[in-house]
């Protein structure tokens, strides 16, 4: 099963410029090496603050921009892994090994990821078959380049 | 440059056993094709419902874990890419042609800016860059920059 | 207290939780306890019983005590105490006293606390234990059972599920296996010198057939099947770090992931396979492609001849890199395969070379390498052989020599949807015009 292990923003994270402690940084790293020694992760990264960043809304077919920064620190993402383990409580006794990711009082949200198997209720090859041939008679269907 | 591309979830997604509406994917999935076909697109995922997630308190040595799921839809994530383009904006023009996860009302769709190792040349000395360079490098787990 | 009521439910829900708690624990934390234990006892199979013990103790004292916050020490001072009271018990039947007295001292003396032991000791002793399973003298099936159990993690059950084999089958096998190491005194060491190649070769071929296993695993197989190809690949990524130097061993593991990134497309929702050529390529994991290509980066990267996994995994890079087939950069994969050929030359190979050929030379160039293999012994019996020689004098415009290659080829599959597609080709050689 393959999990999002994502680590929240706090203020602090969030600042403009803000880089993470050197100290912090190294320790993480020693972390991540255990990870990988253990085999189990599949891609990691972290994120510029949101100042560096933008939204976009979606309302029916309008699309609205919306710069960075963005308050609610806790709402955001500083960071992220992604693993491959057997179960949620592999995930999380992992979580637990890892170094506190912030200097303050931190959260990690742990997400189990959809594998295409989990969508076989609702995809089956006839019915996307059809779909598709259905949407090829449009007269208006942007043809796919 | 990379950046990630984070949907937020609805209640509709959030809902226990959730599946995503299938005409949706196939829209999805078309536009994911482009993405693909130009060259941006380096991973992407969906996210089941929090319901089957956890999240971990930490506070100094201390841990705590909490079961999903968790409520305010709009602060969860239900999925993401990671995009190589040459700025900001391209990642906003690509974002903007996306369908909208949530045909029938409304969606958001967060863009960030993904750190390579050479940002951290302010706090790391030269060597310990290489070094994490080096690491990743090594890696076949990255999404590497390009 | 109901079986119906509400706080048997909720504390029924708990135990199951904690439980996949310690099972998860095991899984992190297991093939280190094991690897510090074989060096303490110099007896892997001493060590993996005695690990379990300690598993078994975790399981009946932890729903009260909780998770201890350091898991693996607490598995390990357990393990060291039973195996100091099973020396002592043993003592006079089995032992002389100063040898007693020796590794009771050396058990006595050493830190229960892994984390306090250096890295490079874990290393050394993960990477001891992955030689001591894979050693040669075991049979290949006994290899992967072994494997599974002390460095996956697996118990005899999920390892009989995922081979389709009765558990006491495996469970005698783990213990055969564990008695000819005792038995033929096999080291707890890293391979040195000439030696290493030859026994790393053998490590790689079990996480191979541990892989293979999972992939041919087919819809409606026990989920611990497919799984396979998820611990052959995290086995293959351990086995990366703590050899990183080896090249075959970034190879292999380029080959499973880039293998794995087809799982999605590989089969049909009803469970039949897809050929290559058919699949739709917008549903193979770009990141588990870009993971492969970097493995094959770093292989690269440290200068030695390129072995027999490297190479396939460069082949099924070729493929990989390809939007689409017409994009497939064949000279390249003919390149590729004739350098296989030369260092582990076989006719499946050849008939690979064969097709490869085909389309990067045009069909007659592929249909000359064909015909020298047609007295073949060991592809007879192999379909894919008039398969591909039917498909070559298809497009040379030679119908009813294809038409009799088709039906032949037919006859030999066992595959029922296989047999029909051939079949159908067959006919088509009548009807088609001979410009198609």
């Amino acid at each position: 099963m393959r999990f999002m292990v994502i680590v929240k923003a706090t203020p602090e994270s969030e600042k403009e410029g803000a880089l993470p402690d050197a100290q912090g940084l190294l320790e993480m790293g020693k972390f991540n090496e255990e990870l990988i020694r253990a085999g189990i992760v599949l891609a990691m990264d972290g994120l510029h603050p949101s100042s560096k960043g933008a939204r976009v809304k979606f309302s029916g077919n309008s699309r609205t921009v919306i710069d960075g920064p963005f308050t609610e620190a806790k709402e955001l993402i500083a960071g992220f892994w992604l693993w491959q383990v057997k179960s949620l409580e592999e995930a999380i006794e992992w979580v637990k090994r890892c170094p506190n990711p912030h200097a303050s009082d931190s959260e990690i949200e742990i997400r189990q990821v959809f594998e295409m198997e989990d969508f076989a209720p609702i995809l089956s090859e006839e019915q996307i078959q059809h779909k598709v041939a259905k949407r090829a008679q449009l007269p208006n269907q942007t043809a796919n380049q | 440059m990379r950046f990630m591309v984070i949907v937020k979830s609805t209640p509709e997604a959030e809902k226990e056993g959730a599946l995503p509406d299938p005409e949706l994917m196939l829209e999805m999935g078309k536009y994911n094709e482009e993405l693909s076909k130009a060259g941006v697109l380096l991973a992407l995922d969906g996210l089941h419902p929090s319901s089957k997630g956890a999240r971990v308190k930490f506070s100094g040595k201390n841990r705590t874990v909490i079961d999903g799921p968790f409520t305010e839809a709009k602060e969860l994530i239900a999925g993401f890419s990671i995009l190589q383009v040459n700025s900001l904006e391209e990642a906003i023009e690509w974002v903007k042609r996306a369908p909208n996860c949530n045909p029938a009302g409304d969606s958001e769709v967060e863009i960030r800016q993904v750190f390579e190792m050479e940002d951290f040349a302010p706090i790391l000395s030269e060597e310990q860059i290489q070094h994490k360079v080096a690491k990743r490098a090594e890696l076949p787990n990255q999404t590497a920059n390009k | 207290m109901s079986a119906t009521d509400p706080h048997h439910a909720t504390q029924q829900a708990t135990d199951q939780a904690l439980h996949r708690t310690i099972e998860a624990v095991w899984r992190i934390e297991s093939a280190r306890v094991i690897a510090g234990l074989t060096r303490l006892t110099r007896d892997v199979g001493l060590a993996e019983d005695l690990a379990q013990e300690a598993l078994l103790a975790a399981l009946e004292q932890w729903p009260r005590s909780g998770v201890p916050d350091n898991p693996a020490a607490w598995l390990t001072a357990t393990a060291k105490h039973r195996a100091i009271d099973l020396f002592r018990r043993n003592a006079v039947a089995r032992r002389k006293h100063e040898e007693l007295a020796r590794e009771l001292e050396a058990l006595e003396q050493t830190s229960p606390d892994l984390d306090s032991t250096l890295d490079n000791t874990i290393s050394d002793d993960l990477l001891r234990l992955v030689f001591i399973a894979c050693h040669p003298i075991l049979p290949a099936d006994s290899r992967a059972a072994l494997t599974l159990r002390l460095l996956g993690g697996l118990t005899t059950d999920e390892i009989a599920r995922a081979f389709l084999t009765p558990e006491p089958t495996i469970a005698q096998r783990i213990v055969r296996a564990k008695r000819t190491l005792a038995d033929k005194h096999i080291p707890f060491e890293i391979p040195r010198g000439p030696e290493l190649a030859a026994r790393l070769s053998s490590v790689l071929e079990v996480i191979y057939l541990i892989f293979n296993e999972g992939y041919s695993a087919t819809t409606g197989d026990d989920l611990m099947r497919p799984a396979l190809c998820e611990d052959a690949l995290r086995l293959g990524r351990i086995l990366a770090e703590l050899t990183p130097t080896e090249p075959e061993v970034h190879g292999l593991v380029a080959l499973m992931e880039i293998q794995a990134s087809r799982t999605r497309a590989r089969i049909t929702s009803t469970g039949e396979p897809v050929l290559l050529f058919d699949q739709n390529r917008a549903q193979w994991d770009q990141l588990l492609i870009h993971r492969g290509l970097t493995a094959i980066e770093r292989a690269h990267k440290i200068n030695a001849v390129r072995g027999p996994y490297l190479l396939q995994a460069e082949i099924a890079a070729c493929h990989a890199r390809a939007r689409t087939p017409s994009e497939t950069d064949w000279p390249r994969i003919v390149i590729l395969y004739t350098e296989l050929a030369q260092i582990t030359p076989s006719p499946v190979i050849e008939l690979n070379r064969a097709v490869a050929v085909s389309m990067a030379q045009g069909p007659q160039a592929g249909l000359t390498l064909v015909d020298a293999l047609a007295s073949e012994p060991s592809l007879a019996r192999y379909h894919l052989l008039p398969s591909v020689r039917a498909d070559l004098l298809y497009k040379l415009g030679r119908r009813p020599e294809a038409r009799s290659d088709f039906v032949r080829a037919a006859a030999l599959t066992l595959n029922t949807r296989e047999r029909d597609l051939l079949l159908a080709r067959a006919a088509s050689c009548e009807t088609d015009p001979i410009n198609s």
